[in-house]
C-alpha cells in the first residue's frame, strides 16, 4: 500500500460519496430540474475523480492516459447532455416546481 | 487492492438502484431519461473497475470509450426526439 495507491483510494472513495450524493438527489428531488440538476454535476465529478484516482493507481503509461482522456470527455460531454436534455423539457413546456404549488 | 476495487464495484451497483427506481416510478419521460443518463454514468466507472479486477485494462479502457461516447449520443438523441416531439 504505497502513497500511490492511498491517494488512489481516497480519490475513489470522494468519487463514490458524489455517486452517491447524485443517487440521493434523484430519488428525493421534487422536480425534473432539480433532478436534473442533481445528476449532471455531482455524476460528472465522480466520474473525473474516480478516473483519476484510477489513474493515479495505475502509474506512467499508456492506459492511464487514455482513462484521463475519458475523463475529460465525460467532463465535456455530460454537461451538454444535461444542457440539450433541460432544454428540451423547458420547450416542452415542464414547469419548474414551485413552493406555492408544493405539490408532492 | 482487489478487494477495494470489488468493493467500489458494489457499492456502485447499490448506487444504480436508486436511479432504477426514478426510471421506473419518474413522472415524465424525461425523468427516466435523467435516470437512464445516470446510470449509464455509473456503468462506466464499473466497467473500468471491472478492467482493474480482471487484469485487462487496456481492452475494458477501450470498452468504456465507447460506452461514454455512446451514452452521450443516446442522450443527445432523445433530448432531440422529445423536443421535436413536443409532448412530455
Amino acid at each position: 500500500m504505497n502513497i500511490a495507491d492511498a491517494i488512489a483510494v481516497f480519490f475513489i472513495c470522494l468519487g463514490c460519496f458524489f455517486f452517491m450524493t447524485g443517487a440521493i438527489g434523484i430519488l428525493r428531488f421534487p422536480d425534473f430540474y432539480t433532478r436534473m440538476h442533481a445528476t449532471g454535476k455531482s455524476d460528472t465529478l465522480a466520474v473525473l475523480l474516480c478516473l483519476c484516482g484510477l489513474a493515479i493507481h495505475h502509474g506512467l503509461c499508456l492506459d492511464s492516459f487514455k482513462l484521463l482522456l475519458i475523463a475529460v470527455f465525460v467532463f465535456f460531454a455530460n454537461p451538454t447532455g444535461t444542457h440539450s436534455i433541460c432544454r428540451a423539457a423547458f420547450r416542452c413546456g415542464v414547469k419548474p416546481w414551485t413552493k406555492k404549488e408544493n405539490t408532492p | 487492492m482487489n478487494s477495494f476495487f470489488l468493493g467500489i464495484c458494489l457499492f456502485l451497483c447499490l448506487m444504480i438502484l436508486p436511479c432504477l427506481y426514478r426510471a421506473i416510478v419518474g413522472p415524465t419521460v424525461i425523468d427516466r431519461m435523467v435516470a437512464v443518463g445516470a446510470i449509464g454514468t455509473k456503468t462506466l466507472v464499473i466497467l473500468i473497475l471491472m478492467g482493474f479486477l480482471y487484469e485487462r485494462v487496456a481492452m475494458f479502457i477501450d470498452i468504456s470509450m465507447v460506452y461514454a461516447i455512446l451514452n452521450f449520443l443516446g442522450t443527445l438523441a432523445a433530448a432531440r426526439y422529445f423536443e421535436m416531439e413536443g409532448e412530455i
